[in-house]
């Protein structure tokens, strides 16, 4: 109980990924929230190498949740770059209607 | 030992709580908040494990950069986030259904691995002592020898995103007076005039 090891945090970050995945079903249509909740995907997936990079005194791990943490941040902004795009052009964020946009 | 457990559990717990929040919140600038308290928390835990370099790093990142990127973004676009939760509940079973069983192999993954034979024999880059080299210091280290590369490409991968990004939201617009300074400078003296103006005449 008071010992905290590494499956305390694999079962955290298990907990951020369901989460994530439920939020990108529970919100459909809004796209913003979707974003998020892939960032949140991703904070789990750095969680688990930080705790395995911890747990097995390597550091590579932690060098790996940098560059995801570098990745998460480029697909952020270009996300949103596109969101606002679409928004300027369409006047809605509303995901249904994104597939009007192929040729 | 008490304290790092109790700490481990706020934090923990904080994070998960403002997840959830975040996927559920009414409005769309309070889920921007809950993701930046879920980032900070999971810094927390960052550093109880240890990782003080990337605990800072999601901070100035996450929180500084990302997430006041998502709170611009919300507060300037003009939504109808009314309409957006439409059809929220009809989703709600098939997405619960889907996360709970995920989350549950997940656990089973969890409660059920082991440590291959070996694995503490590959490690490649040993993790110093934390009373003779920084968490910060190690990572550097590491980073700029033997991932070098990979840093570089790091690099590339912003610089292709921010480029990007720019490309993307940069529009000419026909209304706005710019100063064009090649204009300026192609202009030669011939389309100039000098003219002597006599005192109390005009032109």
């Amino acid at each position: 109980m008071f010992e905290i090891g590494l499956a305390h945090y694999l079962t955290v970050a298990a907990a951020l990924f369901a989460l994530g995945i439920f939020g990108i079903f529970l919100n459909r249509k809004n796209v913003i929230i979707i974003l998020m909740s892939v960032e949140l995907m991703l904070l789990a997936v750095n969680i688990n190498l930080v705790a395995f990079s911890v747990s097995l005194g390597d550091l590579v791990g932690q060098v790996f949740a940098l560059f995801v943490l570098t990745v998460a941040a480029a697909e952020a902004s270009v996300g949103l770059a596109i969101l606002v795009v679409y928004f300027r052009n369409r006047g809605s964020i509303a995901v249904e209607d994104i597939n009007l946009m192929k040729g | 030992m008490i304290v790092a457990a109790l700490a481990f559990y706020l934090f923990a717990f904080v994070t998960v709580a403002s997840a959830v929040m975040v996927i559920s919140a009414r409005n769309p600038v309070h889920s921007v908040l809950f993701l930046i308290l879920a980032f900070f928390n999971s810094a927390g835990l960052f550093v109880l494990l240890g990782a003080e370099f990337l605990a800072m790093i999601l901070v100035v990142v996450y929180v500084g950069a990302v997430a006041v990127l998502f709170m611009f973004v919300v507060m300037m676009l003009d939504i109808n986030f009314v309409a957006l939760r439409q059809g929220f509940l009809q989703y709600l079973p098939i997405g619960a259904l889907i996360g709970l069983i995920l989350l549950v192999e997940l656990l089973v993954v969890v409660g059920g691995w082991s440590l291959a034979p070996g694995a503490s024999l590959s490690v490649v880059a040993p993790r110093p002592l934390p009373d003779q080299v920084t968490n910060t210091h190690a990572l550097g280290e590491l980073i700029y020898t033997h991932y070098v590369y990979l840093f570089q490409a790091a690099g590339v991968v912003l610089l292709v995103a921010m480029i990007g990004a720019i490309v993307l939201t940069h529009r000419r617009r026909d209304n706005v007076r710019k100063q064009d300074i090649g204009a300026q400078l192609r202009r030669s003296t011939s389309s100039v005039e000098l003219r002597k103006v006599e005192t109390g005449k005009g032109l």
